[in-house]
């Protein structure tokens, strides 16, 4: 960590604001975790899918090998296809079968499920399905599903729009009389999100429960149980979903799989267990569904770059089909609801269009619409700056939500609870040396070009039920659970229906269950997500897992610590008002009982306890969401400084500065773990990731020789620093912050080239600014 | 993917594998970095791979004050890390270095990269740059190709099926040796865009300057190694770009833009190391 700027509040002790390491840690980095792959289940059979090599077209026939173990649809007797209900008006419904029986809609839909001893012959099988495809003219831009006359995905619908949103706050006096008008079109590439494992599931029969178990790589344990419940037609009793180790989800794995129903058909129906493992080269072709974005924007300002207005038409290429549960339009939603940021302007405009094009089922990554929103608003700002001829900083910063205006309620209703925007973007405007930049040379002894970029946002954390309502999802996340019990030894169990995706939270909520209660951290034992031992919660995702997950575990550790010191209290023959926890026990004046002592009263030595106990004992479930549930904003500002070369188009980041606010921090060193790994993302998206199509629908990023993802070497030291400006709406004040790092680095980045680039006049628009991206800019600049 | 079914053998000779590979339907493995995803993929489907890396004889090293004869089944991470003696003043040892990640340079080799015969990679390049000559054994013996003559287009060389490269031929550069390799990476480890190669001997009159990563066998640039000998650097870029057009004639203007970039580099790192 040496060389870092880290100035998390240093809190004594184990409990929230401590800088503890992650208990998760001691077996994850000696490589001892139990991922969906480790699991061995004697007779577990390998499965294979075969998959279209087509993005559009009629099968005309299909044709299996001589008894080999080999099915289709229709042998999937009783199992429905996926179909994503929305309230939202106007909103389309797809038909997303498990397997394509008469139409395949994009590149690695499953037609076939293939079943064999090894993985290896399982692939024999698939190669051996004759599939006769008849080929229809793809969709592979949001403008050509856009166009009149296109050919259309889904017939009935008349037209490839899963849904088209406008809102519009009545811009048209601030068009009439702006005196500055700035217009952009830019586009953000398609990824394929990359956590460490893929997908992955086992799905087993246990006759002594008389359940389906499947353990599946999901960041949504609870929620698959009822979609896949529902889709195979059983009682959610007969199911459960037991998650493993989860090497990282970022949204990958927030939806219901059709690998998922395929392989736990077969243990249904079987009575014996099954395995699938998503392979890099599948993940890259059938998993490439994330962040493509293309905007057209015009900004009104006045002279002094004032933002006085924004008129925006968002397109996001949200192929084929909608996912289960957060639909084909969460991120729509998002990008028009996002778009304004952290900005203090009162007149916007916006079409949305969520597009069906011939790809895989657009899902929410990491960030959810933001990081392309916040690429093109900053982006905007940037321009506007140019535009009246003042430094991009001191725009951005007379621009942001003052922290006197707090709470502030934005344009599209966003309720900003808390917090200095501008003070960040001061801090990283320091950090990064701006001033002393702008003073030296802009090009460094090689010649490459120098350049500094900012980019602020707000991270919408925890969503409540309100917001989610709003979106009209088919499931509404409403209290997060968790359960508490005190051992007879004096140890303490955590259950909270929440996974564990690599986020830490087996030590966050560690910490807060020691916050309230004192065990010892040590003697706390957190276990998260099987369905068959945890209580319920929607899961882990749009940086919730410590707001609600914590605020759960918060309050069942209140209830418990209440009769704990009702117990103490008679045994120390004290006030239960007197009694606190200190040093691991348990003090009334100068008198102390252990955690033991209170276990042995409740389980072994009932005669000790008072009269009147409380019958409810050493454990309590209980549920939180905040009262207020629009969701808690935290922000951020990131700096970035960046050499370009004009002859290569290779681009070097110098530095990178962060100044980041979630509220009260649970374990400082768990929000950097976040934001760098956020931050890398963002690297990713501005610089290097992409899974560009051609025109018939071929995806040409099949492997990761063709898809790069930033390493250590192309990655900055992140330099941050913290703040800590507490939600009024949370328990203890807490915001998300898993999301927040991957949001602003295409924008602050790209922002630097342009800012580098400024002397040969080139300006980037499109990310990742590759190699030909840049050069083709420079070119641009110099015909 | 998993790659489709296929026998292995492990050869104790060169002579062992040459018979094994007369029969037919194998493949050498070397190392396997190239080869094993390849057949994951099931774009490569050998029926039988002929593995050699326990053939002590690909590991023998001879050198005189002329010619350095390298086995080709050293891996790059033992050539990066100085296992034989230097005879190239560090650059086959910084070449070495630059190759992929050290995962896939503990396992990948000399000979298994220049009979893969990717273009852009870095062998490949450096022995066509330096002169080199390749010690291929088949049934009837050996024989000795140019480096210029071995690779013929990308992923194709002068080696028949029943051959195995042995060793290459490196002229030993002197104490007044300068070279310059520059390659053109997206980032580290990745395959190059492209690659320059520049050498100078003033003691054996060696110069050569080679523009590689151009979609088939690299192009060596003759008229410029020429000037760079007899004008050094200076006279030398002066006349890469118009070489580089002739030479490169088939790259579009802007790819062809990007390996004289390349070659100027290394021409530049040459004079200033």
């Amino acid at each position: 960590m040496d060389g870092m700027d880290q100035h998390g509040p240093a809190v004594a002790g184990d409990g929230i604001g401590a800088r503890l390491r992650r208990k998760e840690d001691a077996r994850l980095l000696a490589g001892r975790g139990q991922y969906v792959s480790d699991i061995r289940i004697a007779g577990m059979r390998d499965v294979a899918f075969l998959r279209s090599p087509v993005a559009h077209a009629r099968i005309l026939s299909r044709r299996k090998p001589e008894g080999a173990e080999v099915f289709f649809l229709d042998d999937l007797a009783g199992v429905k296809p996926i179909i994503t209900r929305s309230a939202i008006p106007g909103y389309k419904l797809s038909e997303w079968p498990v397997m394509a029986a008469d139409r395949v809609r994009y590149v690695g839909e499953v037609v076939a499920m293939c079943l064999a001893d090894s993985r290896a012959a399982a692939e024999d099988l698939c190669e051996q399905v004759e599939v006769e495809y008849e080929e229809l003219t793809p969709i592979t831009s949001c403008a050509a599903g856009r166009a009149p006359g296109a050919p259309l995905l889904h017939e009935h619908w008349g037209d490839n729009l899963f849904l088209q949103t406008s809102f519009d706050s009545g811009i048209a006096p601030v068009i009439e009389s702006a005196p500055v008008k700035v217009e952009l079109e830019l586009s953000c590439a398609r990824q394929t999100m990359h956590p460490m494992e893929g997908k992955g599931v086992v799905a087993w029969w246990d006759h002594r429960a008389g359940q389906l178990v499947v353990h599946s790589s999901t960041q949504v344990p609870h929620v698959i149980r009822a979609g896949l419940a529902e889709v195979l037609g059983i009682p959610q009793a007969m199911l459960r979903v037991a998650p493993p180790d989860i090497g990282g989800g970022f949204g990958y794995k927030c939806q219901l799989q059709p690998e998922e129903i395929g392989v736990a058909w077969l243990a249904l129906t079987r009575k014996a267990a099954f395995r699938w493992v998503e392979d890099r080269r599948e993940h890259l072709v059938a998993g490439a569904n994330a962040r493509q974005h293309h905007y057209k924007l015009t900004a009104y300002a006045d002279t002094r770059g004032r933002l006085l207005g924004l008129d925006a038409e968002v397109s996001v290429d949200t192929g084929a089909y909608s996912v289960w549960p957060f639909t084909a339009v969460l991120e729509a939603a998002q990008a028009g609801g996002n778009l304004p940021g952290p900005y203090d302007f009162r007149a916007y405009r916006c079409k949305v269009f969520s597009v069906a094009t011939n790809k895989p089922p657009f899902a929410p990554y990491r960030g959810v619409a933001r990081p392309g929103v916040c690429f093109a608003i900053e982006l905007t700002i940037d321009a506007i700056a140019r535009a009246v001829g003042r430094e991009a900083a001191d725009v951005r910063a007379e621009n942001l939500v003052p922290g006197a205006a707090m709470p502030y309620v934005n344009v599209t209703n966003k309720h900003y609870d808390s917090g200095d925007y501008p003070a960040s973007l001061a801090t990283v405007r320091e950090m990064i040396g701006l001033d002393a930049f702008r003073a030296g040379p802009k090009r460094d002894a090689k010649g490459r070009y120098l350049g500094i970029g900012f980019a602020t946002y707000t991270e919408q954390s925890a969503h409540g039920t309100k917001v989610f309502a709003t979106w009209g999802l088919p499931l509404v996340p409403g209290h997060d659970q968790a359960h508490v019990k005190l051992t007879p030894d004096g140890a303490l169990e955590v259950k909270a229906g929440i996974p564990t995706i690599g986020q830490g939270l087996e030590t966050t909520l560690a910490q807060v269950a020691h916050e309230m209660l004192g065990v010892p951290i040590g003697d706390i034992r957190v276990t998260l997500g099987d369905t068959a031992t945890t209580p319920f919660s929607t899961g882990a995702y749009a940086s919730r897992g410590m707001v609600m997950a914590g605020g759960a575990v918060a309050r069942a550790a209140e209830v418990v610590a209440g009769r704990v010191k009702a117990i103490a209290a008679h045994l120390l023959q004290a006030e239960a008002k007197d009694v606190v926890f200190r040093d691991g026990r348990i003090h009334a004046g100068a008198a102390s009982v252990s955690y033991a002592d209170i276990g042995t009263a409740w389980y072994i030595r009932p005669e000790q306890l008072p009269e009147g106990v409380d019958t409810g004992g050493l454990e309590a479930t209980e549920g939180y969401k905040p009262e207020t549930d629009n969701g808690v904003f935290s922000f951020a500002s990131h700096a970035a400084k960046v050499a370009v070369d004009a002859e290569t188009g290779h681009v070097e980041i110098l530095d990178y500065c962060i100044a980041e606010d979630c509220g009260r921090m649970v374990n400082p060193m768990i929000v950097e773990g976040q934001t760098y790994g956020g931050a890398a993302q963002g690297v990713g998206s501005a610089l290097f990731e992409e899974s560009p199509y051609d025109e018939a629908g071929q995806p040409l990023a099949s492997t990761l020789v063709d898809y790069l993802l930033p390493g250590p070497a192309e990655l900055p030291r992140f330099r941050i620093r913290h703040t800590e400006t507490l939600s009024p709406h949370t328990a203890h004040g807490i915001k998300g912050v898993g999301e927040g790092g991957a949001i602003a680095p295409a924008g602050a980045i790209v922002n630097a080239i342009n800012d580098a680039l400024s002397p040969l006049g080139a300006l980037l628009s499109d990310i990742p600014a590759s190699p030909e991206r840049v050069l083709a800019a420079v070119a641009r600049a110099r015909a | 993917m998993k790659a489709a079914a296929f026998d292995y053998r492990s050869a104790g000779s060169v002579a062992e594998a040459v018979a094994l590979l007369a029969e037919g339907e194998t493949r050498v493995l070397a190392g396997g970095q190239s080869l094993g995803p390849s057949m994951n993929l099931r774009l490569a489907r050998p029926q039988r791979l002929v593995d050699v890396k326990r053939v002590a004889e690909l590991r023998d090293v001879a050198a005189d004050d002329a010619v350095c004869r390298l086995g080709a089944g050293w891996t790059h991470a033992e050539i990066e890390d100085g296992a034989m003696a230097d005879f190239s003043q560090g650059m086959l040892a910084q070449v070495a270095h630059g190759i992929a990640y050290r995962a896939v340079r503990n396992r990948g080799t000399l000979g298994g990269s220049l009979a893969h015969a990717d273009p852009a990679a870095d062998w490949v390049n450096t022995v066509v740059a330096l002169g080199g000559t390749l010690v291929v054994q088949g049934p009837s013996g050996q024989r000795r190709v140019a480096s210029e003559d071995f690779m013929l287009g990308a992923f194709t060389t002068a080696l028949s099926g029943d051959e195995v490269l042995v060793a290459v031929e490196l002229p030993r550069l002197g104490a007044q040796a300068r070279w310059g390799y520059h390659k053109l990476c997206r980032k580290t480890g990745e395959f190059a865009k492209a690659i320059g190669v520049a050498v100078l001997d003033p003691g054996s009159g060696l110069a050569r300057v080679l523009a590689g990563a151009v979609e088939g066998k690299p192009v060596t640039l003759p008229q410029t190694a020429e000037r760079l000998r007899e004008g050094g650097p200076a006279a030398a870029l002066a006349l890469l770009p118009e070489e580089a057009e002739a030479r490169l004639a088939h790259l579009a203007p802007n790819e062809r833009a990007l390996r004289v970039v390349a070659v100027r580099r290394a021409i530049e790192a040459m004079a200033e190391g």
